[in-house]
């Protein structure tokens, strides 16, 4: 039963790995590949804790496998901050204490970045409908929005 | 109490110590650990709702290659029904035994039945599907009216009600008075009946636990749970492993609510590796979290309160029956307990009733059974205001609890903020701003409801240690879920006064730490910061006397303030002020490290109330009720940092809310879960709430040295009735049972209008 | 799950071979937000998995000769969103596919999956049937093209022979005054599959109705054509009366069950609800054109 070989980029970095036919993103992530960030809270696709990006797009890497990497930009939590430096999102998430047990947070920030990229200026109802694949128990999302709304006023104002 | 005013660091909204890790994925949950030579345990579970185990045999998985061990209940400490209860908190360890592993019977789809350990996951699923269970199914009852009927399959024969075998395993009774005399002075009675469904706590993070046994049986768990403590307990009595050659370390965890205060898989995972030689991992799907782990129960409730025509309360009667699941323990303690709590009635008797039945058993849920129970009460005070032609604010301020009230579950309310809590919500924007239009189609409405949770002491232990170069480690004893690391950096900061940043909390394990009780009922902070303050309270009597030694003077003549000792006054002497770093520094030559720790068994705890104001807007012709506007208001002693008690009190609604519209188990014909994932487990996703006000409270506990009352749980209690006050206010019915789903308000617009259910 | 292959065919011939030769063994991948999902549930189990994204006539959209719409079978429901012009002629098939699951999901999962995955609550389908979507249909035994409604023929199957692959969605040139529309009920505001889902397509000339389409999901064993909804419409200016008529026609179709998402009661009059609400919406969209 032989293994797939797939070539890919994480977070920038060119890597190669063998993985199982059936083997999801997911698994090969937190498995062999040693990126733990991106979590499982369901396996099925409806709770967006998974969330990574595929060339740019937001997914849920339980719902992909691992052979689909292949030629492929990978984007995960990993790759958000720069060294020391915070993303602005992810600081923004501490100052407003948009977390609690913080199972969520790295695909609420996945997920949050890709929608500032597509939508630099979202309203609180497009910030509310973009994250809708990501559930969250402890907060009641209150402060995980304006956590975003905060951080894409921030970049707006940074990038003027 | 020495409360600390103008403070620098409580009541700020500081960057909580773990918080770094959490934004960049670094922090690590039990899934994320591994050890070298780790193998993984899978769990074979019953698919049948209640079955007589006759066999099991588990010779064939034994032989597949890569198996490496095999558990079944006879590798787990039996602790006998005859035998009688064996206490560790409020858990029987006859049930958690059972529970971990399925005994003479299987009790419901998800039981646990064996466990097999092998080298890859697969191989595991594999190994458990070789395991052969001879089942003598039986009968199954799930809901409370089935399983309270004459002719009920029985789950424990041994469990009699008047000498006949039942399911009713338990009956809690709180009387105050005489509710015949209180209801013959009454001129309005209202008695209503209610019922809900089972709930999860919904915690996004699976079980999970990573364990290695050596061969001298020296243990390492770590595992996502609530308590070290009792991981190290549990499984020391499930597995005959002594406590002290446990060391459980708590992961990070991803969310409780109660649902982890026991545990499922540390004593099976143990004995895998025991038996293996190797270290375990095992991680619930999502599925085995809803099928096998405890929900809340579901209820059947009925309530009655009379009052006068002037709006007093004269007499109070619940009934409370609450789904315990396979064994006993519902939280009924909860219900009859807590639903009366905030109103002075002279006369009340409030009845628990603990219902086996062929599901999951319970475990905790944010304030156990009081929601249930609330829902109930606060529906019935809403009707009783409107017969009365009152406003439900001012009804319950004219009933409410105060300092000296004797409350129905028996204490005297020491000063508490209820009626803050009351006058907050009446002098909200919120309870004064216009509904505003609604597009053709939709009602709004308005509802509040009020609740009561008792809060809790219990053992804490902490040390804080300086370090050499004169910054502080704070080690305390209980997992983190709601942002405690924060309020315990905010305070040692504070009395020390020094930066923020100079504290760094941690959390310790069973061996690095004294003995804390569990993270829940909304305990952790007020604990906590209880010895953590005793012990930087100590640490600020040593670095006293240090600076005494220094300056030749009695520590008497030392005062600690601003990060340093200075001398009390020009009498003492003229020297300049000593920082904490110069004293750190000089630690070895004047006595030695600088540290100090505290065990204690805190009281002192005082209960909580909250009350909320709920806005929903219905679309009659589909029956959907959305929540467009909230506030929560609540009396939290001391906010040491406001940003984590206001996410205590938005989480808690938000829970509520779900609760009140869309969540419940579903079965199906076998008695299995029907809906055993987050697609159809429908829990609020972010676009289905609206942003969640806090009304913050502040009546400081005086057996506190910061004055805080515990938060955590208060905040579920009173949400399922605003919400269905809302909605009467909207449509002018009343809902009886929970979730109003679309199909059922639905129904109910559609219905001729019918005399409410006496 | 040991015996599983993958594969990723970058030409239609090859995918077409070794789906055909792996027979009932083989699944194709597009998304895969139905297909890991089952294969993790342990509901279905490839021998062979056919990763058809590297397929250049699978993942296009391209304006057709005659000014209508050929969207790739695979094509994700993010990267139609990004089309731009697609939107602005069916903003109703749009939305339906974009309705699917969450924003993670959009990135992945495709009309083609959705429609042969043959659930009877596939969002995306309603909307595809009210459109008059024509599909193209590969296999080997060549090329054929079969109207969308053809397609589903009970729930988890459908109408494809076997070694059969959807290549496309053919969606005709619009005339003026056309629009489209999909509503679906679910309870919560995202992420439920639907209890009822409804697409309504129409033209409208000085605002007479002059052609009607009307697909309704989630109420029977496979998506519905209503044809005696959209007759109802035509010819009518979308008044109360007419739009009951419709309504009715839509509750009379449905064949519902009573299941954890909703009973037959609630679905039957969410249908003629839902009937009215999107029938004035694609009207509204179409007179703005």
């Amino acid at each position: 039963m032989p293994k797939v070989h797939v070539t890919t980029t994480i977070n920038g970095e060119p890597m190669e790995f063998l993985c199982e036919p059936y083997e999801t993103m997911l698994d090969a992530l937190r498995g062999q590949l040693g990126l733990t960030g991106s979590k499982e809270g369901c396996a099925s696709g409806d709770c967006g804790a998974c969330s990574i990006t595929v060339d740019g797009r937001l997914v849920c890497s339980c719902l992909m496998l691992a052979a689909e990497a292949e030629g492929h930009q990978i984007g995960t939590i990993e790759g958000m901050a720069h060294g020391e430096k915070l993303h602005p999102l992810q600081q923004k998430f501490l100052e407003h204490a948009a977390l609690q047990c913080g199972i969520c947070t790295s695909g609420m920030l996945v997920a949050s970045e890709a929608l500032l990229k597509k939508n630099p200026d979202p309203s609180e109802e497009e910030v509310r409908f973009w994250l809708a694949g990501n559930l969250c128990r402890c907060t009641g999302y209150d402060k995980i929005v304006r956590a975003v709304l905060d951080a894409a006023a921030e970049m707006r104002e940074t990038a003027r | 109490m020495n409360v600390v005013t103008n403070n620098k660091w409580i009541g700020q909204r500081t960057i909580r110590p773990d918080g770094v890790d959490k934004v960049t994925g670094r922090a690590t949950f039990a899934a994320d650990t591994t050890m070298p030579g780790m193998i993984w345990g899978k769990v074979l579970r019953s698919p049948h709702a209640h079955a007589r185990i006759k066999s099991i045999d588990t010779s064939k998985a034994e032989k597949l290659p890569g198996v490496k061990a095999v558990v079944t209940a006879r590798d787990i400490v039996d602790f006998t029904i005859e035998k009688g209860a064996v206490m560790l908190g409020i858990q029987d360890m006859r049930w958690m035994c059972r529970n971990v592993m399925a005994r003479e019977k299987a009790l419901f789809p998800g039981h646990p039945v064996a466990a097999v350990a092998a080298t890859t996951e697969a191989i595991a699923a594999e190994a458990c599907k070789l395991i052969e269970v001879d089942y003598e199914v039986l009968p199954f009852a799930i809901e409370i009216d089935d399983a309270l009927k004459p002719d009920a399959p029985i789950l424990h024969e041994w469990n009699k009600v008047d000498g006949k075998p039942s399911n009713v395993a338990g009956r809690l009774e709180h009387k105050k008075g005489d509710i015949a005399e209180g209801f013959g002075k009454a001129d309005i009675i209202i008695e209503r009946s209610f019922a809900t469904r089972p709930v999860h706590q919904g915690y996004i993070e699976p079980h999970a636990c990573l364990i290695s046994v050596a061969a001298d049986g020296k243990t390492t768990i770590w595992s996502s749970s609530q308590g070290q403590f009792m991981v190290r307990a549990m499984t020391s009595m499930l597995t005959g492993i002594p406590q002290s050659d446990i060391r459980a370390i708590p992961a990070e965890i991803g969310g409780g609510f109660g649902g982890k205060t026991i545990v499922y898989l540390e004593p099976v995972a143990t004995m895998l590796a025991k038996k293996s030689g190797r270290p375990v991992k095992m991680v619930m799907t999502r599925e085995d979290v809803m099928r096998a782990t405890g929900p809340t129960s579901g209820s059947k409730s009925t309530v009655k309160i009379g009052v006068t025509k002037d709006g007093k309360i004269v007499a109070a009667q619940g009934t409370f029956y609450l789904q315990a699941g396979a064994f006993p323990g519902s939280p009924i303690r909860g219900a009859a307990g807590c639903s009366f709590a905030p109103y002075d009635i002279p006369h009340a008797l409030s009845v628990g009733y603990d219902v086996c039945s062929n599901r999951s058993k319970v475990a905790a849920y944010r304030a156990p059974g009081a929601p249930i129970g609330a829902y109930a009460v606060e529906c019935v005070m809403d009707e009783v205001a409107h017969a009365l032609k009152m406003d439900p604010l001012e009804f319950r301020l004219k009933n409410a609890a105060r300092e000296g009230t004797k409350a129905v579950h028996g204490p005297v309310f020491p000063r508490m903020g209820y009626v803050e809590t009351l006058n907050a919500v009446k002098n909200h924007p919120h309870y004064s701003a216009p509904l505003g239009k609604s597009e053709p189609g939709k009602l709004r409405g308005r509802g509040v409801a009020s609740g009561f949770w008792f809060n809790a002491g219990g053992e804490s232990s902490a040390q804080v240690n300086i370090t050499e170069d004169g910054n502080v480690v704070v080690t305390t004893g209980h997992p983190d879920i709601g942002g405690s690391r924060a309020g315990i950096a905010n305070i040692c900061a504070e009395l020390l006064g020094i930066d923020y940043k100079r504290v760094s909390v941690i959390i310790g394990d069973t061996q690095t730490v004294g003995f804390s009780n569990l993270t829940g009922g909304s305990r952790v902070l007020f604990a906590s910061s209880i010895v953590a303050t005793q012990s930087t309270e100590k640490v600020i009597q040593t670095l006293r006397e240090r600076a005494a030694k220094t300056w030749g003077i009695d520590p008497e003549a030392v005062k600690w303030e601003n990060g340093a000792a200075h001398p009390v006054s020009p009498n003492a002497g003229q020297f300049e002020p000593l920082t904490l770093a110069q004293i750190a520094a000089k630690a070895p030559e004047q006595g030695g490290p600088i540290g100090a720790g505290v065990q204690l068994n805190t009281a002192g705890a005082d209960g909580g109330f909250g009350t909320h104001i709920c806005d929903v807007e219905v679309d009659t012709d589909l029956g959907i009720v959305r929540v467009i506007r909230y506030t929560a208001s609540q009396d939290v002693g001391r906010a040491i940092h406001p940003g984590y008690v206001e996410g205590q009190l938005q989480g808690g609604v938000a829970q509520g809310i779900g609760w009140a519209l869309n969540e419940e188990y579903i079965y199906n014909k076998e008695g299995k879960v029907d809906n055993p994932g987050f697609l159809d487990y429908r829990m609020p996703v972010c676009s289905d709430l609206p942003m969640l006000d806090c009304a913050l409270v502040e009546v400081p506990n005086p057996k506190h040295p910061q004055g805080v009352k515990g938060v955590g749980e208060v905040p579920l209690v009173p949400v399922m009735a605003a919400v269905a006050n809302a909605v009467y206010d909207a449509l002018g019915r009343r809902f009886y049972s929970l979730p109003m789903s679309p199909p059922k308000v639905s129904a109910v617009l559609d219905a001729p209008v019918q005399r409410a259910a006496e | 799950m040991t015996d599983i292959r993958y594969v990723a065919p970058r030409t239609l011939d090859e995918a077409i071979s070794a789906f055909a030769a792996a027979g009932s063994a083989a699944r194709i991948l597009a998304g895969g937000t139905d297909l890991l999902v089952q294969m993790r549930s342990g509901m279905v189990r490839p021998g062979l998995i056919v990763d058809i994204k590297n397929i250049a006539e699978m993942t296009g959209i391209e304006v057709t000769a005659d000014g209508g719409f050929r969207v790739g079978a695979a094509v994700s429901g993010m990267a139609l969103a990004e089309h731009p012009r697609f939107g602005k002629a069916w903003p109703g098939v749009l939305e339906a596919v974009n309705l699917i699951g969450s924003k993670q999901v959009q990135g992945r999962a495709s009309a083609g999956g959705n429609l042969c995955n043959a659930s009877p609550a596939g969002d995306s389908v309603p909307a595809m049937i009210a459109a008059g979507a024509i599909i193209t249909i590969q296999g080997p035994n060549g090329r054929r093209e079969l109207p969308v409604e053809k397609v589903p023929a009970a729930p988890g199957r459908t109408n494809l022979t076997p070694g059969e692959i959807v290549i496309s969605f053919t969606l005709p040139p619009r005339p003026a005054g056309s629009s489209d529309a999909y509503l679906r009920m679910i309870p919560r505001t995202e992420m439920d599959i639907a209890v009822v889902g409804l697409g309504v397509s129409l033209t409208l000339k000085d605002g007479v109705c002059t052609a009607a389409r009307v697909g309704l999901g989630a109420v029977a064993p496979t998506v519905l054509l209503v044809e005696g909804a959209g007759k109802a419409l035509v010819g009518s200016k979308l008044d109360d009366a007419a739009l009951e008529v419709a309504a009715v026609a839509c509750r009379a179709a449905c064949r519902p069950i009573d299941d954890k998402r909703g009973t037959i009661t609630y679905r039957i009059k969410t249908a003629g609800v839902l009937l009215k609400r999107t029938a004035l919406i694609a009207a509204k969209r179409a007179q703005g054109k």
